[in-house]
């Protein structure tokens, strides 16, 4: 099954994913902390599950629910909701600032378009489940998509999510690894290597697909694929550069958790505008 | 008749199983002590089994209840709040309506020793912002907290008995949310009991009397939000309290009433319960009575304290 995608379309959902970069600088710059690399690496993977895939209307009870278990990344998450219209441009300066709505990790009680809470890792998969299980009770055809971290791997109940989604035939589930290959105390392979890790979600009886987490044709591919999953969930491991966008940040480790002073900011919105 | 809070649980859920239909079930391989055999059998397609990984059926219960189900999720207690991560983000922080069904909680469990034993479950539940903290007395208590759960907004911690627990109230009983349960007058000093130990504070109650002293016996099946109320009102009624619970005598029901009664209205308060120890195996009546919750140990006890006083 092909997605049919237009040369077009691709160009709108670059110049979205274009505008995210830009409001995750300006907001991580203001609240004076946050994670850019990790944000920036997953940039092409909402702008396709946001502007191409997903029913996000959060009206909608049969809408696709989207779990960021990497919740560290919601600056991204809220520049979509900004380019998406759920949220506005001014807001997301109250990024970590007393009394926002918009906290340094996702609130689901403060800001229910997020629809969970997270920030502490490895718990996210498990919740994309229990939603996943809800619509198959309900019968419902809604699809559940849950974007989890390379480093977050390392947390034991990803595993036990792991091998639960598939008992549970949930071919409604979709779990994104973002592979940015980095984490706060250095590589992933020297922290704690989680290779051969598409070995592992094929072994725990997963749909694996291997793609560039920063080409839109083929995140789009591998969602559609995923929407003709049968009986089993879909792993798609997205290979992922951590700062993408910002060539000063990408691929390193140092960008995982500091902001940008107005300085670098300035620099990093003109490279990301250079590349119409 | 005696019965293990857990069987009257594994009864409520059948029977409410058909007016609720957003009630699930999850269990960790433990379903035959949770007691939720039978409704898995009537009601498969709404019951799930984990396999023994807990934390992952707690995330699990968070999904379904953000998606508008009422989850009961089911183990041991200690298995479950040894998953505090899980249960802090995933249920707390969204305030999911999920229902935390721990069974087999305190040194009453017995044979199996410390590692299977809830003696700070309370604790640590009790810590959590919003998340209601009841634990039954009898088979009828039970069974309407159960059906009260139904409607309840926000989590919950239910915490269960493995030992059969004698019936301790009538059959008009009507089990109030936040109320604490006055089951004997008196006029000499508060005994606050909570769970499977409410039964033998009522037999203590008898000692007492018969050494000439009147106590007053209350069962707090709602730890949080206990019923700050009553703590006052008695406190300038009688002034002397004793609180009885099978978990550690730190952070449980004898550290709710302390905190409420110190804040409010200081008075003389005696916490029964494990002494801040790792029990061991043995029958439930054996542990009770070396670890001084048996009715003997609870009168004996308070009498100390009265007379220190």
């Amino acid at each position: 099954m092909q997605a049919k995608i237009t040369g077009n379309e691709i160009k709108r959902l670059q110049g979205i994913a274009r505008d995210i970069r830009v409001l995750i600088i300006k907001m991580l710059t203001e609240a004076g902390s946050g994670h850019p690399g990790g944000s920036l690496s997953i940039v092409e993977i909402l702008t396709a599950l946001y502007f191409y895939q997903m029913n996000h209307n959060p009206q909608d009870p049969n809408r696709d629910p989207f779990v960021l278990s990497k919740g560290h990344a919601v600056p991204a998450l809220y520049a979509a909701f900004v380019k998406a219209g759920y949220l506005n441009e001014e807001e997301i300066y109250t990024l970590r600032k007393i009394n926002s709505r918009i906290q340094g990790h996702p609130d689901h009680v403060r800001f229910p378009m997020l629809e969970t809470s997270a920030g502490s890792l490895g718990l996210g998969l498990s919740i994309a489940q229990g939603m996943a299980l809800a619509a198959h009770i309900d019968h419902k055809n809604y699809k559940v998509y849950c974007l989890i971290g390379d480093g977050e791997s390392q947390e034991g109940q990803i595993w036990e999510a792991a091998m639960s989604a598939p008992k549970f035939k949930l071919e409604n589930l979709v779990c994104i690894l973002d592979y940015n290959k980095g984490q706060i105390d250095g590589p992933v392979e020297d922290i704690m290597d989680i290779e051969p890790i598409a070995q592992k979600w094929k072994s725990f009886n997963w749909n694996v697909l291997e793609i560039d987490g920063h080409n839109l044709h083929d995140i789009i591919l591998a969602l559609n694929q995923a929407d003709h999953s049968h009986g089993k969930p879909t792993c798609i491991i997205a290979h992922t550069v951590k700062g993408k966008g910002v060539p000063f940040m990408e691929g390193v480790i140092d960008w995982h958790g500091k902001a940008p002073s107005q300085e670098e900011a300035q620099r990093a919105l003109s490279e990301i505008l250079s590349h119409e | 008749m005696s019965k293990a809070t857990r069987a009257s649980f594994g009864e409520a859920i059948l029977a409410l199983a058909d007016r609720y239909p957003e009630l699930v079930i999850l269990d960790a391989d433990l379903s035959k002590s949770t007691q939720t055999q039978s409704f898995s059998k009537k009601y498969p397609h709404r019951w799930f089994e984990c396999g023994i990984a807990e934390s992952n059926m707690l995330g699990i219960g968070a999904g379904l209840a953000l998606c508008g189900k009422i989850p009961f999720v089911c183990s041991f207690a200690c298995f479950l709040v040894g998953r505090f991560e899980t249960i802090r983000v995933s249920i707390g922080y969204n305030q999911a309506n999920v229902r935390m069904v721990g069974t087999h909680c305190g040194i009453g469990l017995g044979e199996d020793g410390y590692t299977q034993m809830s003696t700070e479950d309370i604790a640590c539940m009790r810590s959590l912002p919003h998340v209601a903290v009841i634990q039954p007395a009898d088979d009828r208590e039970t069974k309407q907290c159960i059906e009260y759960l139904m409607k309840h907004k926000g989590p919950a911690y239910i915490r269960l008995t493995r030992q059969k627990v004698p019936v301790v109230h009538q059959d008009d009983y009507k089990f109030q949310f936040g109320k604490a349960d006055i089951l004997r007058e008196g006029k000499d000093v508060v005994i606050i009991a909570t769970g499977g130990v409410v039964g033998e504070s009522l037999k203590a109650a008898h000692i007492l009397e018969k050494e000439g002293i009147w106590a007053q016996i209350v069962n707090i099946h709602t730890i949080k939000p206990i019923d700050k109320d009553f703590l006052i009102r008695e406190a300038k009624r009688v002034g002397k309290f004793v609180t009885v619970e099978d978990h550690n005598i730190h952070g449980g029901l004898g550290g709710a009433v302390a905190e409420e009664l110190s804040c409010h209205s200081p008075s003389p308060l005696l916490r029964i319960g494990v002494e801040d120890l790792y029990a061991e195996s043995g029958t439930a009546e054996d542990l009770y009575k070396k670890y001084g919750l048996d009715a003997e140990s609870i009168a004996s006890k308070t009498l100390t304290f009265l007379r220190s006083r």
